[in-house]
């Protein structure tokens, strides 16, 4: 396995050359944000949250999709960053319906604490107040799209994990829309297992189940590194 | 960081489009209340029955979204006669369940709750909002600091009686409010 050395935040820190970015940051114990990725699931680089400054470019990168290479210079907490993130985090708020009082995932979204850690104390942009539907056509599980923040994680994991590939995602930019089958009710998609892994990584509260109330879901991600370390690497861990 | 000539600061709070469940959380303060008013003079609150803003308050919290006409003069009012204001609980910071109209249209609204076929047993004809008998609905509900300047955001439904004593108590102390990180969620 090859090794390449690189500048994180001043220190200079060797990381796999298969590794991301975000990998090589993480290793070292820096929190940086994040919302789309999820472990177990492959890389999307949609949220930004991880976006980091890098040497000899105006860009920003975001680390989750950027390979590591040798003489990186990166900064992960500049003032621009924090901002910037802050920002990110005030429109994801603003562009649909997130009423995190009467929630069923209220106390337990990665949207809501990511907010009160990254000190957003108010959304300075217009709330848009989408008139969205709820789909409760499943027998088992809703889709509350004035929560959904677009991650596409329920994708990745009903494509990639279950192979199902029942959700997907239609539209464009502000019109984008995480759909079932051919854009159909959900409960009449005859690709769903009803498996529920959307559900339990879905990030907010736009993929529960049926019947919870505010504040009561409570999703779990364990079981997909659970999953794919009995399928990939034949380790099952029983207990 | 009192400016008037009683030693103690003046405390106003105000009730906007809320539940009142913010003041409710207020007196939940329980013993600390006393504490409270024995540091600050309370000179106008819903719970105090005082018709007009009164001038030279130190501390206002606000509680509730800005709805109607009514809210926006008397948000515009208390800035005016405010040194800092409290955006107090998530209907004030955020627009939170007032807020959950904003997708329809305010005439739509107004005329089903009250002239709907479907509630036969409803109020009857619409009030006139335009001659003063109720205050004209704004088109949109929008949280406080899209209306007024806002000094500092004091989030929950409602903010926890722990959360209201963290800011004033940090009010009190004339230093600026950092609630930590579990003390300033929304919801």
């Amino acid at each position: 396995m090859s090794v390449v050395t690189l500048t994180i935040n001043d220190k200079l820190v060797s990381a796999p050359a298969s590794a991301t970015l975000l990998d090589a940051i993480k290793e070292q114990g820096i929190d940086v944000p994040t919302l789309c990725h999820l472990k177990g699931l492959s890389e999307r680089g949609g949220c930004r949250l991880c976006v980091v400054e890098m040497e000899g470019s105006p860009k920003l990168f975001a680390s989750c999709v950027t390979p590591v290479a040798e003489g990186m210079v990166v900064r992960t907490h500049t003032d621009r960053l924090i901002k910037y993130r802050q920002m990110m985090i005030e429109l994801l708020l603003a562009e649909r319906n997130h009423i995190c009082a009467v929630c069923v995932q209220n106390g337990n979204c990665e949207l809501q604490s990511l907010a009160a850690k990254l000190g957003v104390t108010s959304v300075r942009y217009d709330y848009l107040c989408p008139d969205l539907p709820m789909d409760a056509s499943h027998e088992r599980y809703v889709m509350d799209h004035n929560r959904c923040v677009l991650c596409a994680r329920c994708n990745r994991v009903c494509d990639e994990v279950e192979g199902a590939h029942t959700l997907d995602m239609a539209g464009r930019g502000i019109h984008s829309k995480v759909i079932a089958g051919m854009n159909q009710a959900w409960g009449t998609s005859r690709s769903c297992t009803s498996c529920g892994k959307c559900v339990q990584v879905c990030p907010t509260g736009a993929l529960f189940k049926k019947g919870s109330s505010a504040a009561e879901m409570v999703k779990q991600h364990d079981f997909l590194l659970w999953i794919l370390d009995g399928r990939e690497k034949k380790i099952w861990r029983w207990s | 960081m009192a400016t008037s000539t009683n030693s103690k600061p003046r405390l106003a709070t105000v009730w906007l489009g809320g539940c009142a469940g913010c003041h409710m959380s207020l007196l939940d303060l329980d013993e600390r209340i006393v504490d409270v008013l024995s540091l600050m003079d309370l000179v106008f609150s819903p719970v105090a029955d005082i018709k007009k803003f009164p001038e030279g308050v130190d501390v206002t919290l606000v509680e509730g979204s800005v709805c109607n006409e009514e809210n926006l003069h008397l948000a515009r009012e208390l800035r005016q006669k405010s040194k800092l204001v409290v955006a107090f609980g998530d209907c004030a910071v955020t627009g939170n369940v007032p807020g959950m109209r904003n997708r329809l249209k305010v005439n739509d609204i107004v005329t089903s709750v009250y002239t709907d076929p479907f509630y036969r047993e409803g109020p009857g004809p619409v009030p006139q909002a335009e001659g003063g008998e109720i205050p004209v609905l704004l088109p949109k509900v929008v949280p406080l600091h899209q209306v007024i300047s806002v000094d500092i955001y004091l989030p929950g439904c409602p903010p926890s009686p722990e959360r209201i004593w963290a800011a004033v108590n940090a009010i009190l102390k004339g230093g600026p409010v950092e609630l930590p990180e579990e003390m300033r969620s929304f919801g």
